[in-house]
């Protein structure tokens, strides 16, 4: 991967640094470009799952219920349940993208998102526990799956330290935790009955349905206080993408940015996957996404998080509405992350013959 | 008996001075086997004393609730002991094939593309024998093991421990997407398929083993004889060019047999992870790195696992059992951590 660094002309120096800032305006403009774009695409698909399913009203309709007018037959079918999934859809996925990227940033690695490394197999673990053991719902089961999440966590992360930082160590051993507590779920939801474990299924794919005002509250609060950290945040994080001893030499503390995001993102991460179950994918997706939206050295976390709102509305609507049979979402964003994957091993397999 | 290999490999490995102690050492394995094979029919649910398991065995007119449950689990050990040995190979033949020392038929998602087809295969075929789908077993998992080399070498040679472990993850999940999306609509395949995905050897049946038994023993003798390549590649690949191995060929070959056994075990089995990472190294502890003893070795201690963790499950939650593939996971897991933390960062 060959950056395009244009040699400056020796002894031209003024040309050179009229060409670099040209290249950063240039760079800026694009990188507002993909955040238009990715607002209009959300904006569009929001709509379009508020006004299209069994009943299709009118985009009027719908924003007259949003403004909260009393339409009849809408007002239902629009206010209580779709305005509650869409709105849930861009919300989690938005939290799903913007922690994957952090991760990816943080790890180095493109492949290693929160659900590959085991910590949406912990807060899966809690969650179902909570479900089928203890029968929890709402909050508590929120509460369960954030705890799940922070402990794995904590416990991938103290087992992989060994002095230095180590991402590789950390990648694997999270991986084999995941698959630890993979089969943990499983051994519990094989011991549940019948429908608690439909329920459990359900949630374990991702699902947006049965998504209500008071379910999402949790997930809204979460992310009023996350974003902004994570946007205060994203100066360090960036710098890291150079490498930690380069941005340790850029005056970043990296340690401390580190442990603040993971919290943040494990926190963020735990809530979205307790409110819709884990939607496969998102997070691994995003910011490989935004990062070839937005081209080199700049911030891909905001386009990661919108990215991840228009892939589950998206994704729902197929799922949902265009699909014979009605499947959650994860059905849908799993589907995606396959042909992503065919188009990695397509992609590298043409450069090896290169 | 000298081959090339072990000329290169100097000291207390060589042939020579190991070779009493790893004959006396697998005969223990083989006495410990037996023990597990005696408390597989014993122990479970119902607990049943040797005495009348001898009895239940060999007189078939004896007709107790002792003895039928004796007589289930005859089957159920079989397959374990077939399972066990087939997964523990794959294993060791994919470390050696990868070099890798973190490679499992279950961590590079050999398994789940065996998984995925057999899915498949029941959905929208109607297959429901192990004899019908072994075929797409197979399929599937070469399909599988063939992305994740993809994926994980990244078109630029031999791919790390890191990238292969993480590729496989990733495929075990979109895998399992896939899998969603055939079972969510037909409810009574979910019921079935959630003990099967779970792995394990209860509801083995003698018929159904026979059906994949040709599959163990192509993939068995095709193993049989990799013991001297895999000597040859641990060496690299340009000393094992230079000893006159066709490296590509044998890489293949030895991948396709490791496919092989992990497709059957899979088939009769469902997906079991970690017995293939955990068993070749625990043996390459007792009689080093060479893989003809590492082999042989494998073939006794990975049914031993296998058995005591099937006993291990079908106890703890008395009444009920939990899965092998479940406890092989719990177990499996901190060996693999344990394994990950022992090796410095550029190994991986």
């Amino acid at each position: 991967m060959t950056t395009t660094t244009t040699p400056a002309p020796a002894g031209d120096s003024s040309l050179a640094a009229g060409l670099v800032r040209a290249r950063r305006h240039r760079r800026q403009r694009r990188w507002l470009l993909v955040v238009l774009a990715l607002s209009l695409l959300i904006l569009t698909l929001f709509m379009v799952s508020l006004c299209i399913g069994e009943r299709v009203y009118s985009p009027a309709d719908a924003i007259r219920v949003i403004l909260g007018q009393k339409v009849p037959g809408a007002s239902f079918t629009i206010g209580r349940l779709r305005l509650p999934r869409a709105t849930t859809a861009i919300l989690a996925g938005a939290a799903f993208g913007v922690v994957g990227a952090c991760f990816q940033i943080l790890l180095r690695n493109t492949l290693a998102s929160p659900d590959i490394i085991g910590i949406t197999a912990g807060a899966n673990t809690a969650a179902v526990a909570g479900i089928i053991l203890l029968g929890a719902s709402g909050l508590a089961l929120t509460g369960m799956a954030v705890a799940g999440g922070l402990l794995t966590a904590l416990a991938v992360a103290l087992l992989a330290w060994q002095g230095r930082g180590a991402t590789s160590r950390l990648i694997l051993i999270g991986i084999a935790t995941g698959s630890m507590f993979d089969a943990v779920t499983m051994w519990i939801m094989i011991r549940g009955n019948q429908y608690d474990i439909q329920a459990a299924s359900r949630w374990l794919t991702g699902s947006l349905n049965g998504a209500t005002f008071t379910g999402l509250a949790p997930l809204a609060v979460i992310l009023t206080i996350g974003l902004p950290a994570i946007a205060a945040l994203s100066r360090p994080l960036d710098t890291m993408r150079l490498g930690e001893d380069a941005a340790a030499g850029l005056g970043v503390r990296v340690r401390s940015t580190r442990t603040a995001i993971m919290l943040v993102g494990v926190v963020m991460l735990a809530t979205a996957t307790a409110t819709t179950g884990p939607i496969a994918f998102v997070s691994l997706l995003c910011g490989p996404i935004a990062a070839n939206l937005v081209g080199p050295g700049r911030s891909y976390l905001l386009p990661s998080a919108l990215v991840g709102s228009a892939m589950v509305l998206g994704s729902d609507i197929i799922a949902s509405r265009l699909l014979p049979h009605s499947y959650p979402v994860g059905v849908v964003t799993g589907i995606v992350g396959g042909v992503y994957l065919i188009v990695l091993i397509v992609r590298l397999t043409r450069r090896e013959t290169v | 008996m000298t081959s090339a290999a072990e000329a290169a490999r100097p000291g207390p490995t060589g042939s020579a001075s190991r070779r009493p102690a790893r004959l006396w050492g697998l005969a223990a394995v083989l006495a410990a086997l037996i023990a597990a094979c005696a408390a597989s029919v014993a122990v479970g649910t119902r607990a049943v004393p040797l005495d009348q398991v001898w009895t239940a065995l060999t007189d078939p007119s004896v007709h107790t609730f002792a003895a039928a449950a004796v007589r289930t689990r005859v089957p159920r050990t079989v397959l374990g002991l077939l399972v066990g040995a087939a997964l523990a190979v794959s294993g060791a033949l994919l470390q050696g094939v990868t070099r890798n020392p973190l490679a499992d038929p279950g961590i590079l998602g050999v398994n789940a593309g065996a998984a995925v087809f057999i899915v498949v295969g029941m959905a929208y075929i109607g297959l429901d024998s192990p004899g019908e789908y072994i075929w797409l077993a197979v399929l599937g998992a070469g399909l599988a093991a063939a992305a994740v080399w993809a994926i994980g070498s990244g078109g630029r040679g031999r791919p790390t421990p890191l990238r292969l472990a993480l590729a496989g993850a990733v495929l075990a999940a979109v895998l399992t997407s896939v899998t969603q999306a055939v079972l969510l609509p037909r409810a009574e395949l979910l019921q079935t398929f959630r003990f099967w995905e779970a792995g394990g050897i209860d509801g083995a049946r003698f018929d159904q083993i026979a059906q994949v038994l040709p599959f163990f023993i192509a993939g068995a003798a095709m193993a049989a004889f990799s013991g001297r390549a895999l000597n040859s590649l641990a060496l690299g690949d340009e000393l094992a060019a230079g000893l006159g191995l066709r490296v590509g060929l044998v890489r293949l070959l030895i991948a396709a047999s490791a496919v092989l056994l992990a497709a059957a075990s899979t088939a009769l089995a469902g997906p079991i992870a970690f017995v293939g990472l955990i068993v070749p190294h625990a043996v390459r502890t007792i009689v080093g790195a060479d893989y003809r003893w590492v082999l042989a070795w494998c073939v006794l201690v990975g049914p031993l696992l296998l058995l005591v963790a099937d006993v291990v499950g079908r106890i703890i939650t008395r009444p009920t059992e939990v899965q092998v593939g479940i406890v092989m996971a719990i177990i499996g897991a901190p060996v693999f951590i344990a394994l990950v933390r022992g090796r410095r960062m550029g190994e991986l």
